[in-house]
């Protein structure tokens, strides 16, 4: 593809979004559900992606852009192959969310907001994510990990690793060493 | 041990499937209904039966229908508030991913109702499960007549739409919830017109909480007489109760409303975790505020915690030991406030954000006594009718009541400083 080509969505992607029109009687209500499919497909909501997304919706991109910013799961980078969210909220708070998130710091090298070097995680912090009697939650991808402690929290980041085709982390060693690791990604 | 009907099937093998639903008698009241009530009878069944709504603010279901326009010539819509967000609160989650059908049945006799032949399951977007599961049991519905065009062999339709939200918690607020459903940024509309006159694209239309709705397929089969033999006078039925925070035993528990909060603390939580004693507890989501210990014997019901100043809210009840510094607390239920007003009114934008900003400094040693005077105020110029929603009145009860019941922990922060906390506060 030449840059002067416009950008399209693949034909299952757009088809998906054009589907989601028989729900409603109005399209502009296939704003928030079609960028839940863009986002999947594409990891994150660039500027090229609103615009078609725009045209094939006759939404001002615009207004799908100020929909879109008060959203807290839509994300305008590209970020982490895998987003672990730590709730933050009180129950969570209360048994013991704050020592989990700082050992997921301290394990991944990175504050909550950051992508790991390796780019296979993004930590986040977030409110209540209706599992207080599961706490503290964790959350990776819509993936719900309950009364999570540091020791789980382990198992849980090993796992994910596996998926991405990376090793997991070797039970002693530092972060930095599974980090320095190349990864399958070409570029 | 009273007789479970909203949790009754979802530790059955495979109860998210239609096959075993319908062995266990699921949609056969739907099917009843549809075929032989009228759809007038229905709502007077929901209205003697005094459901109330399990959103928080516990409003009759039956009444909120008959708010509908009879005569309104044009589609009119439910849409199913399935945007748990209120901290302490998770209970919707469990039908949806364990009985779904249930929840589906209930939709069908709502709409039925109201005469919609549309349902809009709102449902937040971090619930992928839920979202999963209940798509796969709208497909087995439709495939099986229950659901779609010409249901069960009547002329009656009922399509179900799952709709995902994308994190944001004022959607819960039903206002909001309709204008995110529409495409829009989650921004409260001004009532009136309610709902009922003007909601989704300005039609008539029922926003319901899924706890509600999956209270209906047991109403209209046992009716409203025995409904109202559960519970107290001013509250009939089972309530989800969900039981956080520091007890041994944590879990989602369906009993009578009016149980106690002793004995879901106590006897269903299982207890103070650590044989430590009780310092506080939130009664209904944290939007209910803080009680004292003292409070342990209130009922959980719409009428006993008044009487304390609060609300049933969501039944979402979280346990707070002795070693809880209540002033910690508090910061992170303000900042869950400021990050979540959607930012329209200025009282509540302004009042959310300085309201955390001053808990805050009082946590790190810089406040003074005239700050708790600060913070009243600010509650009084923001709540009670002066912004489009009720947001500002639900900061104002978690500020307003840690102060009352507990306004030695904000004396000692200012008095020892952030270093000296006199408080254990040990989180683990």
């Amino acid at each position: 593809m030449s840059e002067t080509d416009p950008f399209v969505f693949p034909e299952e992607l757009e088809a998906a979004i054009v589907a989601l029109r028989d729900h409603y009687p109005d399209p502009h209500a296939v704003v928030i559900p079609a960028l839940h499919h863009v986002q999947d497909a594409y990891g994150h909501l660039s500027d090229e992606s609103l615009v078609r997304l725009g045209d094939l919706l006759d939404v001002p991109a615009a207004e799908i852009f100020g929909t879109l910013t008060f959203y807290t799961m839509f994300r305008r980078r590209p970020e982490g192959r895998f987003h672990i969210n730590v709730c933050k909220n009180l129950t969570c708070h209360l048994t013991g969310s704050n020592e989990l998130r700082s050992h997921i710091e301290s394990k991944l090298g990175i504050a909550a907001g950051e992508t790991s070097a390796d780019g296979i995680f993004t930590l986040g912090e977030v409110e209540c994510l209706g599992a207080c009697t599961e706490s503290p939650v964790l959350e990776v991808d819509g993936e719900y990990h309950f009364r999570v402690t540091p020791q789980k929290a382990d198992e849980i980041l090993d796992d994910y690793r596996r998926r991405a085709g990376s090793a997991p982390e070797a039970a002693d060693d530092s972060a930095g060493a599974d980090r320095a690791e190349p990864s399958d990604r070409s570029e | 041990m009273s007789e479970k009907y909203l949790t009754a099937r979802i530790d059955v093998e495979n109860s998210t499937s239609l096959e075993t639903i319908r062995q266990l008698g699921g949609y056969a009241t739907a099917e009843r209904i549809v075929k032989e009530m009228g759809r007038d009878e229905v709502t007077n069944v929901v209205l003697e039966s005094n459901l109330r709504g399990r959103g928080g603010a516990g409003f009759p279901t039956g009444r909120k229908w008959t708010f509908m326009p009879k005569d309104f010539d044009g589609p009119r819509y439910l849409a199913v508030n399935a945007d748990e967000g209120e901290p302490g609160t998770c209970k919707d989650r469990i039908i949806m991913e364990q009985d779904p059908h249930l929840l589906l049945e209930g939709i069908i006799i709502a709409c039925y109702a109201i005469s919609s032949e549309d349902a809009y399951i709102y449902i937040r977007g971090e619930y992928l499960k839920s979202y999963q599961i209940l798509g796969r049991a709208i497909a087995e519905a439709e495939a099986a007549g229950f659901l779609g065009t010409g249901i069960m062999g009547t002329d009656a339709t009922v399509r179900v739409h799952l709709h995902r939200g994308a994190g944001a918690y004022i959607c819960g607020e039903e206002t909001s919830l309709m204008e995110s459903l529409e495409g829009h940024r989650g921004h409260p509309r001004p009532k009136p017109p309610f709902p009922a006159i003007a909601g989704l694209w300005q039609k008539p239309t029922a926003v319901n909480n899924v706890e509600t709705i999956a209270n209906l397929p047991a109403i209209l089969e046992k009716g409203a007489a025995w409904y109202k033999s559960i519970g107290t006078e001013q509250s009939s039925g089972n309530l989800l109760y969900q039981v956080s925070g520091h007890v041994n035993t944590p879990g989602v528990f369906e009993l009578p409303l009016g149980t106690t909060a002793r004995e879901l603390i106590e006897v269903h939580g299982g207890g103070v975790w650590k044989d430590r004693t009780l310092k506080a507890f939130i009664p209904g989501g944290i939007s209910t505020g803080y009680l004292p210990a003292d409070a342990i014997d209130v009922a959980l019901d719409h009428s006993a915690l008044m009487e304390w100043g609060t609300m049933l809210g969501t039944g979402g009840i979280i346990v707070m030991d002795e070693t809880t510094d209540i002033v910690e607390s508090l910061e992170i239920l303000t900042s869950f406030y400021r990050h979540e007003t959607c930012g329209q009114c200025a009282p509540c934008r302004e009042g959310c954000a300085w309201s955390h900003r001053i808990i805050k400094r009082i946590l790190d040693g810089g406040g003074t006594p005239a700050d708790l005077d600060q913070l009243e105020e600010i509650a009084q110029l923001s709540e009670r009718g002066r912004t489009i929603c009720v947001f500002p009145d639900a900061i104002s009860a978690p500020v307003r009541s840690a102060i009352e019941h507990f306004k030695d922990d904000f004396l000692a922060r200012m008095k020892n400083g952030k270093e000296s906390n006199v408080l254990p506060g040990a989180t683990t």
